[in-house]
């Protein structure tokens, strides 16, 4: 093990250990829940208060790939990475309104995926189907990535083979296994706290040492400035993309189910509410974790290899003590943690109740979807370390790319169905497959170039679309979702058109008006069960004692 | 699905709106961190930083101060949040009780 950082790996593994004893206690408290007190914090069943939600949300949404990706996209592409500020401020005006809805039907009727609801609101299991399995192969890329963050400080503190990465998701696939959504919860305290921390120190120390804020742009200018470059800033042709890329990832990030899973636990609308105000911190600390991307650039890092997810770790290393870059590394590892455990709950949710409950086992007990939920969100996690190391990680990249733009394919049925029913089933379906097809051939036929405009791979080169493809007389690109988005709403307003004049059908409303607003104290209200101990919608639920 | 098709618990819903005039103050901040032309610039630059920058990172404060705006403005009564408050506090002690009951059962 020559070239370990042992302060750095020590530090780590301390904060590790923290963490992974916190996820287990995170399971006893709930034994004993009388003797903790730990109701009166309001983490008991799926009853979040306004602060356990914000961390929730918090590490949920903003996950340690973010951490690591964003600031290597600045570095590598200067201001076109910064979209992920207006992205993360747009976000929770544009859903203010709408989770708070989702909130209050899913706690009336019992849903815990988005799929249950689209299931019982167009009277649709093929529906709820496509959304499940779209949520399912949107969300494993994403846990992968995780890994990806995880590889990134390991290389820098110098730690070879990939033993440790399977160990640390090991232990994560354990203490989720035993806990739930209560050890997520709980370890994000820790993630965020020394997030933070890094953050603040990183913002008032790197500047100081390489000369101020003007030496840091001067250097990107500098950089991004060679050639035709537009420096620091946006080329013409580069806006439209810009801000269809915020707008879209925007739309689409409330639709991946760890983001839903996350919003139900909250106790009651106005937790929501607040969250919308209170999350945008995270907004600001992801912009100066941005600009450690140009940081990067004035410090001179080289990347380790060909990795630029290592530039944040490396950036670190030269500039703090290592003891201190031990406990921001610590930050990026356990940022990976959290989404990680989240997402895994939510996938496997989505298989129980609306695969596995309702194509393969129609009679199944509570107790054996719960079962078949802990297994699955272990197969999820054991799936993603495979796909990382069997796999190219590239893989899990182009994926993801992938991710983003065919969940924002549910956007129909999950959020628009929120406050109407006049799509059919039938468009909804269409326009799923027709948002689909028109997604992929769009990703599949975008190569990706080099610097010097040379085509570096064929296909799934990156997610914003040339304009001029589509045979317009322009030299802008617009992001490759909103585009399958459209086409997908387009061929669901025709199909339901005809199908209404052919007077097809359209099933029974599972939801009546008054769920869209229930709150907390009404007598509609439902608590919803655990996230791996659940029942579906419809089926029996446990009686109150 | 028969359970479904009507609310689980018998009791009056009370009919409720979630429109408010207040509420298109939320396109200010959907619509303007979107308008690239407006930021897209080096000058005026703050602390080094150049507009580009900083003022998308003063989005974030506008975006802030909206919903908390639009918040205030439509918030319940303080007696239907001291009802909500109520409901959480009663379902908890439920929920304790009934687990106490099934350890005591397991014993």
């Amino acid at each position: 093990m020559d070239g370990v950082n042992v302060v750095e790996l020590s530090i780590v593994i301390v904060l590790f250990l923290v963490v992974t004893v916190m996820g287990f206690v995170a399971a006893r408290w709930r034994r004993a829940d009388d003797l903790m007190h730990l109701d009166e914090w309001g983490l008991g069943g799926r009853n979040f208060g306004t602060w356990i939600t914000w961390f929730l949300l918090g590490g949920d949404l903003y996950t340690a790939y973010t951490f690591v990706a964003v600031p290597a996209l600045m570095f590598g592409a200067g201001a076109a990475g910064f979209f992920a500020v207006p992205y993360t401020v747009v976000i929770y005006p544009l859903v203010f309104l709408v989770v708070i809805r989702l909130w209050s039907v899913s706690h009336v009727r019992g849903f815990v995926t988005p799929a249950d609801f689209v299931r019982s609101r167009f009277d649709s299991p093929t529906m709820a189907l496509l959304v499940a399995l779209t949520g399912i192969v949107a969300t494993m890329p994403y846990i992968a990535l995780q890994l990806v963050g995880i590889e990134a400080i390991l290389k820098a503190m110098g730690v070879e083979g990939e033993l440790p990465l399977i160990v640390a998701f090991v232990i994560l696939a354990l203490y989720t296994y035993n806990s739930g959504l209560r050890a997520p919860a709980l370890i994000a305290f820790v993630k965020d706290t020394l997030i933070y921390l890094t953050i603040i120190v990183a913002v008032i120390v790197i500047p100081v040492k390489l000369g101020g804020w003007d030496a840091i742009f001067g250097a990107a200018e500098e950089k991004f400035s060679a050639g035709t470059g537009a420096g620091v800033l946006l080329p013409a042709t580069g806006q439209l993309g810009y801000a269809t890329l915020a707008l879209g990832s925007a739309l689409a990030l409330f639709l991946y189910p760890h983001s839903i899973t996350g919003l139900l636990a909250a106790s009651n609308r106005d937790v929501l509410k607040r969250n919308m105000s209170a999350l945008p911190v995270y907004s600001l600390a992801l912009g100066f974790i941005a600009l450690l991307g140009f940081m990067a650039i004035a410090a001179g890092v080289t990347p380790i290899g060909e990795d630029g997810n290592t530039i944040v770790p490396v950036l670190f290393q030269e500039m703090f003590p290592s003891w201190f870059a031990g406990i921001a590394f610590a930050a990026i590892g356990i940022g990976a943690l959290v989404p990680a455990a989240i997402m895994s709950i939510a996938a496997a949710n989505l298989f129980t109740r609306n695969i596995y409950k309702e194509f393969l086992k129609r009679d199944a007990t509570p107790r054996q979807e719960a079962q078949v939920a802990k297994v699955v969100s272990l197969v999820v996690k054991l799936g993603a370390v495979a796909a990382i190391l069997f796999i190219d990680p590239q893989f899990s990249i182009d994926l993801q790319l992938i991710g983003g733009v065919i969940i924002l394919q549910t956007l129909p049925s999950v959020a628009l169905g929120l406050y109407t029913r006049w799509m059919h089933r039938g468009g909804l379906i269409a326009g799923w497959v027709a948002g689909m097809t028109a997604g992929l051939l769009m990703l599949y036929n975008t190569p990706r170039l080099g610097p010097d405009g040379t085509v570096v791979r064929e296909h799934f080169g990156g997610s914003s679309f040339a304009l001029s493809k589509l045979g317009l007389d322009a030299a802008s690109s617009v992001y490759t979702g909103l585009l399958a988005l459209a086409a997908n709403l387009l061929v669901v307003v025709l199909v339901t058109l005809a199908l209404r004049a052919a007077k097809v059908s359209d099933g029974v409303d599972g939801t009546a008006d008054t769920d869209y607003t229930a709150e907390r104290e009404d007598p509609t209200f439902r608590e919803l069960p655990d996230p791996l101990e659940s029942a579906p919608p419809g089926g029996e639920r446990p009686a109150r004692r | 699905m028969a359970t479904d098709r009507r609310p689980p618990t018998g009791g009056v819903v009370p009919r409720r709106s979630d429109r408010s005039p207040w509420n298109w103050l939320l396109l200010v901040p959907i619509v303007v961190p979107l308008i690239v032309p407006l930021y897209n610039r080096v000058e005026p630059t703050l602390f080094g930083w150049p507009l580009f920058y900083w003022l998308q990172l003063a989005f974030v404060a506008l975006g802030v101060l909206t919903t908390v705006l639009v918040y205030r403005a439509t918030r319940r009564s303080p007696a239907e949040q001291a009802a909500a408050r109520d409901a959480i506090a009663r379902d908890t002690a439920r929920k304790s009780a009934a687990r106490d009951a099934r350890r005591d059962g397991e014993r």
